[in-house]
């Protein structure tokens, strides 16, 4: 990878907000003014062309919001993303917009909501290639035996009924239809979040040799902070909305800076038994709709001062923290 | 190791159904002593709940207990009648449930449930169940419990909610737990409270805790032995540093491997082909045998019982159902 050349997507300043006020009637009777949720408030990232991209965060953070708005399933409120320099938000050439659209895919959390029942899984693979105009015809089979090939399955499993199969088999149909029309790029909300642990070593190895084959760029989303150390180059933890911490992808692990990653990282339980000291996770994410004033975290944070409940820190060598940034994290 | 609190002898629970009877339990033996806990694990269909709800008697026809005992102190409970074993259910034994949020009734403020069941096994007075409930609140951690009582589950957050779930549990003080998947629906931070917080409790109450995860790291921190369940037998049983250290089990060796971990640099997963086989269609001898890279004949025919292997530098206590350690041909 040569990381000096321009990024592949580009995310700045994303926002999105969503109207949770109560029905109009409520409101006017009973005086309540409307209510926002700020799901993502100003978030900025960019993903190297080939690399894995990793957003972390608890439930609440915002991360699938940050995955819908990136491939355009859900409109920004404000900000904007671009990919391979067009603008998925801004006044495009509309022909243009569809060539990028073809070329990104998801892969969502839920193997069995994401596939239609009804349909056969050749019906389900070739859809991408339809919508897009590809191939037309035995072409068509002809592709859908060779993707099916591809993630592990056979080629007469097309004929199937998504029931047919097993969780990660169905993942790997997901898969599938996502490299239908041959996505540069993917987001993956949690592909194997609903796995087991053996499956889920299957489709992560899986999800890499593929990467490795067609240089696959992935945004990668995920709650689970060993899946994502082993799949990511780089990793943003997420905290209500914002990005606290932007690191690379080991780097992370070894030298976390931020207080929220570090109480993070002392929570995930240890297969290792090292019996290291942990400090215990203190309070839960509060509710979005009314977040802390200043950095959200500092009502949690065991380095919390008064500047930190006033100011809300902005993003600063890869790290958004009052008290890193003033040298009071040891 | 002093008298268990909950012995399992040979259990069996199968399910019929219309295409036969499926075994969803076959064979399980385990001990769990006073203030021990027993991690459960596997993957989903192995037969870590059903192992629960039938020590609790919670086995609902079509299932059904086919064969094997359960003695709670030396005395047997999976025989007694519906309404003995709903007195030692609740005061003797009782249950967490995976989500917290469907085990507690949305309609009851919390206090009223949990004042609930303290009234139906104890004999105290209504207000002095309050204050028991009050202090139990206070010592899961909830915050500012003399208010908290009067709220609805729906008020409380997924932590919050676990923590009541557990207080009901260990309302009567009951000899033994069954935590069945407890952390599952909640978020790491969340699910590194509620780990400590059980730990705390078993340590100082001296309960004993079936607690059933399918996440390794959780039983890694929290449990004293582990058994390794693979449709519906159980594969490996042991204290557990020595089976997350040393795996004897091929099925335990994969699954260990299987799982990405914040220390190791694994450029690739281990990987175990192929899935868990349905209760169907479960193959003979060792069920684990078609996806085992090292069965021989003998696993296609026999059936392996678990053993201490010999001549292994194994911890007393760790045994392993797998021909690779039976001796004989084949063996290693």
């Amino acid at each position: 990878m040569s990381g000096a050349t321009k990024p592949y997507v580009t995310v700045r300043d994303l926002r999105r907000v969503f109207d949770v006020s109560r029905p109009w009637l409520n409101r006017v009777l009973e005086n309540l003014p409307k209510a926002y949720l700020k799901a993502v408030d100003g978030l900025s990232f960019e993903i190297r062309k080939g690399e894995t991209f990793a957003l972390v965060g608890e439930s609440g953070s915002g991360k699938s919001t940050v995955a819908r708005m990136v491939v355009g399933l859900l409109p920004v409120s404000g900000g904007d993303v671009t990919i391979d320099g067009i603008s998925m938000t801004g006044h495009h050439d509309p022909a243009e917009k569809m060539a990028l659209r073809k070329r990104i895919q998801m892969i969502f959390q839920d193997p069995y909501a994401s596939l239609n029942p009804r349909w056969r899984v050749e019906r389900i693979i070739a859809e991408p290639i339809h919508a897009f105009g590809l191939l037309k015809g035995a072409d068509v089979t002809k592709r859908v035996g060779e993707l099916l090939t591809l993630v592990g399955l056979h080629p007469d499993d097309g004929k199937k009924f998504p029931h047919e199969f097993s969780g990660g088999q169905r993942q790997r149909i997901a898969i599938a239809r996502a490299l239908a029309s041959s996505a540069e790029f993917i987001v993956c909300d949690e592909p194997t979040s609903a796995l087991d642990v053996s499956v889920q070593a299957q489709i992560l190895n899986l999800m890499r040799d593929l990467q490795k084959e067609f240089g696959l760029t992935y945004l990668f989303i995920s709650h689970n902070l060993a899946v994502v150390r082993h799949m990511a180059d780089r990793i943003g933890v997420m905290y209500l909305g914002r990005l606290v911490e932007v690191s690379e992808g080991k780097r992370l692990f070894s030298h976390p800076r931020h207080p929220y990653t570090r109480m993070l990282l002392d929570a995930v339980p240890d297969l290792g038994m090292t019996g290291r000291e942990r400090q215990m996770v203190a309070g839960e994410i509060p509710n979005p709709i009314s977040p802390p004033s200043g950095c959200t975290f500092h009502p949690r944070c065991p380095l919390a001062n008064e500047r930190c409940a006033r100011e809300a820190p902005a993003m600063l060598d890869g790290v958004a923290c009052h008290a890193v940034e003033e040298g009071r994290s040891a | 190791m002093s008298d268990p609190v909950i012995s399992v002898r040979n259990l069996c629970v199968e399910f019929v159904t219309r295409r036969g009877v499926l075994r969803a339990i076959d064979n399980v033996s385990f001990d769990i002593a006073k203030g021990e806990v027993l991690g459960v694990v596997g993957e989903s269909g192995a037969g870590k709940s059903v192992t629960g709800s039938a020590i609790i008697g919670l086995i609902e026809p079509p299932g059904r207990i086919a064969g094997g005992e359960i003695l709670l102190h030396g005395k047997r409970i999976d025989n007694l009648p519906q309404e003995d074993m709903r007195r030692i259910r609740g005061r003797k034994v009782a249950m967490i449930f995976q989500d917290p949020l469907t085990s507690l009734n949305p309609l009851y403020r919390v206090g009223e449930q949990l004042i609930e069941t303290i009234l139906t096994h104890t004999d105290l007075s209504p207000s002095a169940a309050r204050e028991r409930a009050i202090a139990l609140l206070a010592e899961v951690g909830i915050p500012a419990p003399d208010k908290r009582i009067d709220g609805y589950p729906h008020e409380f957050s997924g932590g919050m909610r676990q923590r009541v779930v557990i207080a009901l549990a260990l309302s009567c003080e009951p000899d033994f737990i069954v935590a069945d998947e407890p952390t599952t629906a909640l978020d790491v931070s969340v699910q590194a409270q509620i780990i400590a917080l059980i730990k705390k409790l078993c340590r100082e109450r001296g309960t004993a805790v079936m607690l059933v995860t399918h996440d390794m790291g959780v039983i890694a921190e929290t449990a004293d032995r582990v058994a390794v369940m693979y449709a519906g037998r159980v594969a490996e049983i042991g204290p557990v540093r020595d089976v997350v250290r040393h795996p004897l089990h091929p099925y335990a060796r994969g699954l260990m491997g299987a799982i990405p971990t914040l220390e190791t640099d694994a450029e690739r997963l281990t990987q175990i082909p192929g899935a868990m086989p349905r209760l169907s269609n479960i193959p003979q001898g060792c069920a684990f045998n078609p996806r085992c890279d090292q069965a021989f004949d003998r696993c296609h025919v026999e059936r392996p019982e678990p053993i201490e292997p010999q001549g292994e530098n194994v911890e007393p206590g760790h045994r392993v159902a797998c021909h690779l350690y039976t001796g004989g041909e084949g063996a290693r």
